[in-house]
C-alpha cells in the first residue's frame, strides 16, 4: 500500500483540494507559540513557591494553609507506577509552578481590557473570547438545528484565567461562572464547603501535588432549579517552556439543576516533555444533572517521541444527592502520556453515571485510562463505553473499576470496551476490575480487540474511496457511539481530529 | 470494454497458481456470464481485476477502456468505471448507508475532476434509486450492511452500482443466498441498468439467475481457465447436464 504521504497529484484534480489533502496530513496544529512576556516563579516547588502562588492569587490564610497542609502530605507521597505507561523520572525541581502574562498582573476590568496578543491566541484557535453568538450549524449536518446560541468560555493560559465570558448574563439567572481564584476571594463560602470534598487533598500522588500548586482553573455554581442557559467551557492553553500547568476545576450543581461544560486543551511543540496535572471535582445534589465533556488535544510529542505534555489528571464527581446524574465523555487525542480516570461516586438512591470515552494514541503516545464507577446507594446504574485506538508504536490501556457496595441494592452496570488496533506495533490493553458486594446487582462486561479490516477498507475502496478517506470512515463508525454524546460544535472537531491522528497510520 | 489476455495470477502468500492463462474480452452494452465449478477461479478473476491484495498477477494483462488495470490502486479502478458487487457484503459499524454511499460517489467524482454532488441532488438521486429496489428510508440511514438480511444486502450493492454509474459492472456469485423473489428484484434492478455503454459480467454456480439477467455470451471457467464460450443456450445445458459432461469433453 502506498504512504498516504505521497500524494500524486492528477491531472483535474483543483489545487485547493491538494492543499486540503495536505492540511489535514500535516503536522499537529496547535503547536505554534505566542510571543508573550512572562512572569515566572523560581523553579521548584517548596514552601515557599506555595505561599508566593496563593500571594499571587490574593487568597485568605486558610487557603495558604490548605495549601501547605497538602503540600507537606506529598512531600511524603510517592509517585504511582502501577500504570501501564513509562517515561523519563520527572524531576519536579526543575519546573516552573507558576508563570503569568506580564499583562496580566494588573487584572483586566473586562475582556475588553485583555491584552491583544492573549485574544488573538484564542482567536487562532477557534475559541471566541467575544460575546458573541456561535453559529453551531455544521456543513453537511443535513439534521443539526443552525440556531445560534451561545458558549460561555474562561480561557485560562498557563497558570492564570486570562477572562470569563457572559459572566453577568449568567449572574442573571444565578449562575456563577468565573475563575477559581476569584472564586476563593469573591464566594469562599462555596469554596470552602466544596473545595477538596469529592477529591480529598490525599487521594493521590498529582492530586496532592495540584492541591498544593494549582494556580487558576474555572469554578461553577448553578443554583437550585435552574437550567444553565448556555453551555459553559474552559479552555487551556500551555505556552510557557518548562512549566507545568496545574488548574483546578469546581462544579456545583444545586438540587434540580443542569448544566452543561467543555473543556478544550492545546499546547505548543516542544522538545521537552511538559506536566499537566489537573483536578476536577464535580458535585452534585439531588435530582441535578451535569454533562461534562472534554476534547483533550494536548501537544502529543514528534514522531520519535520527543517533548510532549505529560497528563496526569484525577477528575471526580460525587452523586450525592437523589436521582442525581453525570455523564463524563472525553475524546483523548493528544498528549505524550496519559494517566486520567474521570470517575462517578454513586452515593445517592437512584443516580445514574456515565462514560464515554475515545482514547486515540498514535506515534509514541502511551495512554491508560478509563473510569471508576462506585456504586454506593440503591438502584443506581452506571454505563462505560470505552473505544481505544492505537496506531504507530503506542499503547492504549483501558483500566476501570466497577464496586458495587453492600447497599447499593439492584444496582447496575454496562460496560463495552473495544480496541482497535491500526499496525502491528500498537498495543492495546484492557483491565476490568469488578467488586460485587451484594446479590442484587449485575454487571456486564463485554470487550472486543479488532484490527481495521482489511475487507472493510477494499470494500470501501472498491466504491472509490481513496484510503485515507476509507479509513477515516471506518474508524469514525467505530468511534460514533461515543461522539453522538458530545455537543455538536465538539462531535465536528472530534471527527477531523479522528482523521488527522490516524493519517498516514496504515499499512 | 474489458480485455483480458493470458492473465496468470497465483496466491501470494503460498505458490499456488489459481489462474492459467485467461483471455475475455467483454464488449460495451454486452452481458457476458462466466460459469464454473467451486474452485474453477472464477471470484479469484473478480478480486485480481478490482485489485484486492493477496494476488500476485505472473503474467499477463487486463485493461478498461484501454487502461492498465493491473497497474491502478482499487480506487482509481473504481474511478475509471469498474464495479464489484461483492458476494459476501462487508457490514462497516457506525457509517450510515447514506453517507458511505455520498463519500463514494464524491470520492469518485473527485478523483475525476469532477465537481462534488450536493445533498440535495444526491438525496434526491438516492431516493428514486432505492425505490427501484425496494429500498426504505430506514435501511438507508443504518449503518453499512449491519444487521440486513442476505437479501437487503444484495439490493444494497445493486443500489450502490446505481448510484456510481460504472461502466464495467462485475456481479460475483450475486444469487447466492438469494430466494426466488429477492433474486427478481435484483434482477430488475440490474436489467434496469443496462445500457449501450455499460457492460457486464456476471458470475455464477448455477443457471437461474441467467433466466432474469439474460447473458448474450456465456463462458465455462475450469480450472483455471475459460474452457468454452457460447450463446445463452450454453447455460442451460450446464442446467441440464452439469458441468461434467462438457468438462471432459474439453479437457
Amino acid at each position: 500500500m502506498s504512504a498516504i504521504k505521497d500524494i500524486d497529484v492528477k491531472e483535474g484534480v483543483d489545487q485547493e483540494t491538494v492543499d486540503a489533502v495536505r492540511e489535514v496530513g500535516g503536522e499537529y496544529k496547535y503547536g505554534w507559540n505566542t510571543e508573550i512576556e512572562m512572569e515566572y516563579a523560581p523553579k521548584g516547588v517548596n514552601t515557599d513557591i506555595v505561599r508566593l502562588i496563593s500571594d499571587k492569587n490574593e487568597e485568605p490564610e486558610w487557603m495558604t494553609e490548605w495549601r501547605l497542609a497538602a503540600f507537606s502530605r506529598w512531600e511524603n507521597m510517592q509517585e504511582p507506577n502501577w500504570a501501564m505507561v513509562s517515561y523519563p523520572k520527572i524531576d519536579f525541581q526543575d519546573q516552573y509552578y507558576y508563570a503569568r502574562p506580564v499583562s496580566m498582573i494588573e487584572k483586566p476590568k473586562s475582556i475588553h481590557d485583555v491584552d491583544p496578543k492573549l485574544l488573538a491566541t484564542y482567536d487562532k484557535l477557534g475559541i471566541p473570547l467575544k460575546e458573541q453568538m456561535i453559529l453551531a450549524g455544521v456543513e453537511g449536518a443535513e439534521d443539526a438545528p443552525t440556531t445560534p446560541r451561545k458558549v460561555a468560555v474562561d480561557a485560562v493560559f498557563d497558570s492564570v484565567s486570562v477572562g470569563t465570558t457572559f459572566k453577568d448574563e449568567l449572574k442573571k439567572v444565578g449562575v456563577i461562572f468565573c475563575s477559581i481564584s476569584e472564586a476563593i476571594r469573591e464566594y469562599p463560602e462555596l469554596v470552602k464547603k466544596y473545595l477538596g470534598s469529592v477529591v480529598p487533598v490525599s487521594d493521590n500522588y498529582y492530586a496532592t501535588l495540584n492541591s498544593a500548586v494549582f494556580s487558576d482553573g474555572s469554578f461553577v455554581y448553578i443554583p437550585p432549579g435552574v437550567r444553565c442557559p448556555m453551555e459553559l467551557s474552559t479552555y487551556f492553553r500551555i505556552n510557557a517552556e518548562n512549566t507545568g500547568q496545574f488548574e483546578r476545576t469546581l462544579i456545583i450543581a444545586d438540587k434540580g439543576s443542569y448544566v452543561s461544560y467543555l473543556e478544550g486543551c492545546t499546547a505548543p511543540k516542544r522538545d521537552v516533555a511538559q506536566l499537566h496535572a489537573a483536578v476536577v471535582e464535580i458535585v452534585l445534589e439531588e435530582d441535578a444533572e451535569v454533562k461534562y465533556s472534554t476534547v483533550q488535544n494536548w501537544f502529543p510529542g514528534d514522531e520519535d517521541g520527543n517533548g510532549g505534555i505529560y497528563n496526569f489528571v484525577t477528575k471526580r464527581a460525587d452523586c450525592r444527592g437523589d436521582r442525581s446524574k453525570v455523564m463524563w465523555t472525553q475524546v483523548e487525542t493528544g498528549s505524550a502520556v496519559t494517566w486520567k480516570y474521570p470517575s462517578c461516586i454513586l452515593r445517592g438512591d437512584d443516580t445514574q453515571g456515565e462514560f464515554y470515552s475515545i482514547a486515540i494514541a498514535n506515534n509514541h503516545q502511551q495512554a491508560d485510562t478509563g473510569t471508576k464507577m462506585v456504586h454506593l446507594g440503591k438502584n443506581t446504574k452506571s454505563r462505560i463505553v470505552s473505544k481505544g485506538i492505537s496506531a504507530g508504536v503506542a499503547q492504549n490501556t483501558y483500566r476501570g473499576l466497577v464496586s458495587m457496595h453492600p447497599k447499593a441494592k439492584s444496582s447496575r452496570n454496562y460496560t463495552q470496551c473495544d480496541s482497535l488496533l491500526i499496525g502491528d506495533k500498537c498495543g492495546a490493553h484492557t483491565v476490568p476490575y469488578i467488586e460485587v458486594k451484594n446479590n442484587s446487582s449485575r454487571v456486564e462486561h463485554e470487550a472486543t480487540t479488532s484490527k481495521v479490516d482489511d475487507e472493510q477498507l477494499f470494500y470501501c475502496r472498491q466504491r472509490g474511496m481513496d484510503e485515507e478517506e476509507a479509513v477515516a470512515l471506518v474508524v469514525n463508525g467505530f468511534c460514533k457511539d461515543v461522539l453522538q454524546a458530545l455537543p455538536m460544535e465538539f462531535a465536528m472537531e472530534a471527527q477531523q481530529l479522528v482523521a488527522i491522528s490516524l493519517e498516514g497510520s496504515v499499512g | 470494454m474489458l480485455k483480458i489476455r493470458n492473465l496468470k495470477v497465483s496466491l501470494e502468500e503460498e505458490e499456488k497458481q489459481i489462474l492459467k492463462g485467461v483471455d475475455l474480452t467483454v464488449e460495451a452494452g454486452k452481458v457476458h456470464a462466466i460459469m464454473g465449478p467451486n474452485g474453477s477461479g472464477k471470484s479469484t478473476l473478480s478480486y485480481v481485476l478490482s485489485g484486492r491484495d493477496g494476488y500476485e498477477v505472473t503474467d499477463g494483462s487486463a485493461t478498461l477502456l484501454d487502461k492498465d488495470l493491473l497497474d491502478m490502486e482499487p480506487e482509481e479502478r473504481a474511478a475509471s468505471g469498474l464495479f464489484l458487487a461483492f458476494q459476501y457484503p462487508v457490514e462497516i459499524p457506525g457509517v450510515g448507508n447514506m453517507t458511505f454511499l455520498r463519500t463514494a460517489v464524491n470520492g469518485q467524482r473527485k478523483a475525476r475532476g469532477e465537481e462534488e454532488m450536493s445533498a440535495a441532488d444526491f438525496l434526491k438521486e438516492v431516493r428514486a434509486k432505492a425505490k427501484i429496489l425496494k429500498i426504505d428510508a430506514d435501511m438507508l440511514k443504518r449503518p453499512v450492511n449491519v444487521g440486513f438480511s442476505g437479501g437487503e444486502k444484495k439490493r444494497n450493492e445493486i443500489l450502490q452500482m446505481a448510484m456510481l454509474e460504472p461502466k464495467m459492472c462485475i456481479l460475483d456469485e450475486t444469487d447466492s443466498g438469494l430466494d426466488v423473489d429477492a433474486m427478481k428484484l435484483v434482477a430488475q434492478g440490474v436489467n434496469a441498468l443496462r445500457d449501450e455503454g455499460r457492460a457486464f459480467l456476471v458470475i455464477t454456480h448455477y443457471q437461474r439467475l441467467l433466466d432474469h439477467i439474460k447473458p448474450d455470451v456465456v463462458h465455462i471457467m475450469a480450472d483455471g481457465r475459460i474452457v468454452k464460450t457460447g450463446g445463452p443456450e450454453l447455460a442451460l445445458e450446464v442446467e441440464n447436464n452439469g458441468y461434467a459432461d462438457i468438462l471432459s469433453e474439453v479437457m
